[in-house]
């Protein structure tokens, strides 16, 4: 079956716009207070001389471009995205309805008035305790990194309250997430990387080297990016806290472990979750998501406020932790995903959320249990279970056909499959790293392993049919190096246009 | 449990086992030691999966738990009540939009990347300002962002913010700049005109100034009139300059970009999003066309290319700024932002048009002022500013807010935000009619006699 993306030649929307006595929406206007007021009294000297550039449209125009441009998009509505670690699980269309506890509400208005809203938060806030196996929770966080940085940073309050400001140093895995690194240099911390064993897991030997009385924390998160469980993870939390040091679980990939294990009961002491990944809030193309950070013990006091709580059957938003980090986000996180994420637990249950960590993990071992026969996908530890995702180097593909793990990435979505992650972890040459889902039936399954495996055919026999892709797709191989030079970078119409008119010329 | 309309495989699992070669679920499990098997399941939910029927049910019962307000409330604070057009409900709920993640394989993701270029490009318009990123969270963390980036282009430590700036930002930005050992100083305002106190800038601006961050108009709505000479003492002492804007106002007042501003930030709410108890909001960040800016800008952006057979094309750019690559020299941790949001800022920029843009700020003006004169006509209030104002507006009451509060609540409207005993900051847009207005002011009227009278 040969697939094809739709594709139109539109163009920007400000190329639509040609007439002036076009608009797309009238606005309300209320002549009984025009009569009262009669003049705007703004200092001269503060007005806008010339209107902003913007297009002018009737509705029909701007629907139908809209309309288009997502028809040049795709998202798991229409197809698989088996991005490991992004987990693009499928979004059940009744969260929709969630954003009625939301949507018209102003988060400053009076508690009394938001007592549905702030008991859906309560009881997130506990179900999140109970599936990490922390003692609080704070949603306050609007994403995932959010919450890495406002993790990073209840460590590094929690040991200078104690004294400890000589703790300097955040360890990293050398598999972890770009964001556990970037957050914890955010927060002032200077990052050691745990290398790897050549079983893909944390070397013990030699984070007992590298830990010390500087040691502040240990990022990690378990499953690791190479989908393995980390099994002496006991043995790490000994180990990082026989120096005071916090361990944090970067909660990215909790997707094929949850119901079945909780970072609480492995030693961690501080976990971040990405509720648009593991719990199925739409990621609506880069965001919004929604976050939760939570802690065990003495750390609860260090969350970034407010908490929810019932005092005298009242929920109040007046909890603020002792030693509290502060505010991440300006009110109380993403709310209206939040309602989302309450959705989807309502609709799994107990005995559904168990399921999820078992259905992804046999989704990911069928997978590369279809995918066994195909030498020229590597597995590192090949013998090991995986649980969210796999990570596939391409490597020997590459070298004796000349196509990349990028390139297999094209040829994918040339066949109507959303790619997977490449590139990452680092650690991996060539990696392709898969993450299926529970959501995935078997049946696409078979067609996605079963199209992978036709591609690393073409690639030994024909591969310049696989470097040219992709060819379905609304426009061909992008040129990167364009894109970014200095001379031709165009990151917004108006540069377009000022370079046009000659007023604007390099990026310096 | 047999079957679940979210997990298809339910019935394929005795097949699928056999293809990986185990016998038991169980065995794809076996690396996980004993001791940390939870061996139960988790107390979440209704205590069983719910119907479909029966979620619908709950999400009734935990919307009717809030209260209905009678009017739109009439409080601000950096989110706004405004009318969100069905068109770009409609647009944002496309799920090629709402289900795709970050486009990372630009070829099949065009039209999402098409949509954040052109909310960048009609932001940049808005703002004057070249460079826009796809989205941060919201106001409080942009600004946050905008002072680390200050930081990392001149290594100053102080960031100068005046006392009248919205202070649920202060309190985000001062979380954001600890890890970092930056200090915020704060510079007064003018008791009478609410803005800023220039003597008193003056007097903190040093040369660990890193950056010096103004609101227009502020917290109370005023707008500064100083700002010119602000950018000016700041470009002598060689500070960046932050501003902080509310995107609507800019359909009147003169945008960032002529003030020649480093960095704008702000929030999308305002344009086509709902209140939604305070998120998903939507951070604008902006700089001028000026490399040492963009290339310490945190998140996303998207700019133009081409492809293999020279057609335009449109992918994420400058991404060796990203973490992916540069990990903790990154220039911020963000990888999910607010795509969508940017979406609905764009087809709402896009309906209201050049002209419409101004309609509608000179719509919520004169609502604005309508509602602070109608509340001034009442006996004891007065406006606590002498400054011209845009959407919102601080009122001193002759008696403790908290009795109005109370008479308010009574008929179900919610009031301004309480500021002191006896004031109270309001936010009037083109969400309240006339009608509303008089209700509002005629309750208050009522409240204060109330309490005169007793």
């Amino acid at each position: 079956m040969m697939w094809r993306q739709a594709k139109w030649d539109e163009p920007l929307i400000f190329e639509l716009s040609n007439n002036k006595g076009k608009q797309g929406i009238l606005i309300n206007k209320d002549e009984r207070i025009r009569n009262e007021i009669k003049n705007m009294s703004i200092p001269k000297k503060l007005l806008r001389e010339k209107a902003p550039e913007l297009p002018n449209l009737s509705e029909l125009e701007v629907v139908r471009h809209f309309i288009r441009l997502s028809q040049m998009s795709f998202g798991v509505d229409t197809g698989i995205m088996p991005l490991g670690s992004c987990t693009m699980k499928y979004n059940p269309k009744i969260e929709e309805k969630a954003p009625e506890i939301t949507e018209e509400h102003h988060p400053l208005e009076d508690e009394d008035y938001v007592q549905g809203i702030l008991e859906m938060i309560y009881e997130l806030q506990n179900w999140f305790s109970e599936i990490t196996g922390m003692d609080e929770c704070s949603l306050q966080v609007p994403a995932g990194s959010a919450g890495e940085f406002a993790g990073v940073l209840m460590i590094k309050k929690y040991h200078e309250t104690h004294n400890r400001q000589y703790k300097d140093e955040m360890l990293v895995a050398d598999t972890a997430h770009g964001t556990n690194p970037a957050s914890a240099a955010m927060a002032g911390y200077k990052v050691i990387y745990v290398k790897s064993n050549n079983e893909g897991l944390v070397d013990i030997d030699i984070l007992r080297e590298i830990v010390n009385d500087k040691t502040a924390g240990f990022m990690l998160t378990n499953p690791n990016t190479l989908g393995l469980f980390e099994e002496k993870i006991l043995d790490i939390a000994k180990i990082i806290h026989s120096t005071n040091g916090v361990l944090y679980y970067d909660g990215a990939n909790l997707n094929g472990i949850l119901g079945i294990t909780r970072p609480g009961d492995m030693g961690f002491d501080i976990v971040h979750l990405n509720l648009h990944k593991t719990f199925a809030v739409p990621h609506g193309g880069g965001g919004p998501g929604a976050g939760a950070i939570c802690a065990k013990s003495e750390l609860v006091n260090y969350l970034p406020y407010p908490i929810v709580e019932k005092v005298h059957g009242k929920y109040k938003l007046s909890k603020i932790p002792k030693n509290s980090i502060g505010k991440i986000a300006t009110f109380y996180g993403n709310v209206g995903n939040l309602a989302r994420s309450y959705v989807y637990l309502l609709g799994l249950g107990p005995q559904g959320i168990e399921l999820v960590g078992k259905m992804s993990t046999l989704a990911t071992n069928y997978l590369i249990a279809k995918l066994r026969d195909v030498k020229e996908l590597e597995l590192i530890a090949p013998n090991r279970p995986r649980k969210h995702e796999v990570v596939f180097s391409a490597k020997k593909l590459a070298e004796t056909t000349g196509v990349t793990a990028n390139d297999i990435a094209k040829a994918l979505i040339d066949n109507g499959f959303y790619a997977p992650t490449i590139y990452f972890p680092p650690i991996i040459e060539e990696a392709l790293m898969i993450e299926p889902t529970e959501t995935e039936p078997k049946e696409e399954l078979d067609k996605f392993a079963n199209t992978l495996r036709k591609i690393v055919e073409m690639a030994k026999l024909k591969s310049e049919n696989i470097l040219n892709s992709p060819t379905n797709t609304a426009v061909k191989r992008l040129d990167q190096v364009y894109a970014n030079h200095p001379s031709t970078i165009t990151p917004t119409y108006r540069v377009l246009r000022l370079r046009r008119e000659g007023k604007i010329n390099y990026l310096k | 449990m047999d079957k679940h309309p979210w997990l298809p495989n339910l019935s394929s699992i005795e097949d699928m086992l056999k293809e990986i070669g185990v016998n038991d679920i169980e065995d794809l499990f076996k690396d996980i030691p004993k001791e940390v098997r939870l061996n139960r399941l988790l107390n979440v939910g209704k205590g069983k999966p719910l119907s479909e029927y029966e979620i619908a049910k709950e999400i009734e019962e935990k919307s009717s738990k809030n209260v209905k307000l009678k009017v739109p409330p009439f409080i601000g604070a950096g989110i706004c009540p405004h009318y969100v057009p069905y068109a770009v409900k409609f647009i944002i709920s496309r799920s090629e939009f709402y289900t795709s993640y970050t486009p990372y394989q630009p070829e099949i993701s065009q039209g999402l990347l098409q949509a954040l270029f052109e909310y960048q490009s009609l932001i940049a318009e808005l703002l004057e300002m070249e460079v826009v990123n796809a989205s941060m969270y919201d106001w409080g963390s942009a600004l946050a962002e905008a002072v680390l980036m200050a930081n990392r282009i001149n290594s100053r430590k102080t960031i100068l913010v005046p006392e009248n700036i919205n202070p649920y930002h202060k309190e985000v930005l001062k979380t954001w700049i600890q890890g970092k050992g930056l200090k915020l100083e704060e510079v007064k305002y003018d008791r009478e005109t609410g803005t800023i106190n220039i003597e008193d800038f003056e007097r903190k601006i040093n040369d660990n100034t890193t950056a010096v961050y103004i609101q227009q108009p502020n917290f109370f709505g005023n707008f500064e009139t100083e700002i010119e000479h602000i950018v000016d003492t700041a470009k002598h002492k060689k500070a960046l300059t932050i501003m902080g804007v509310n995107p609507l106002s800019l359909g009147l007042i003169k945008p960032p970009g002529e003030y020649g501003i480093d960095i704008a930030v702000g929030d999308g709410q305002e344009l086509g999003l709902p209140l939604n108890f305070g998120g998903p909001l939507m951070g604008i960040l902006a700089v001028r066309w000026d490399m040492t800016l963009v290339r310490q800008m945190p998140g996303r952006i998207v700019g133009i290319t081409k492809d293999m057979s020279s057609n335009i094309g449109f992918t994420l750019i400058l991404q060796t700024r990203e973490q992916f690559i540069k990990r903790e020299k990154a220039t911020s941790n963000i990888t999910t932002n607010e795509a969508l949001m940017a979406i609905a800022n764009a087809v709402y920029l896009s309906l209201l048009g050049k002209e419409g843009i101004r309609e509608l700020a000179e719509e919520i003006y004169y609502r604005s002022h309508y509602a602070a004169k109608k509340l001034e006509q009442i006996r004891g209030v007065k406006k606590l500013f002498n400054s011209d104002f845009f959407e919102e507006f601080v009122i001193r009451f002759p008696v403790n807010y908290d009795k109005i509060h109370e008479k308010l609540k009574k008929i179900k409207i919610q009031g301004g935000l309480k500021l002191s005993d006896f004031t109270a900051l309001f936010c009037v847009t083109e969400v309240h009619d006339k009608d509303a207005i008089d209700l509002l002011a005629a309750t208050i009227e009522e409240a204060i006699n109330d309490v005169e009278t007793s």
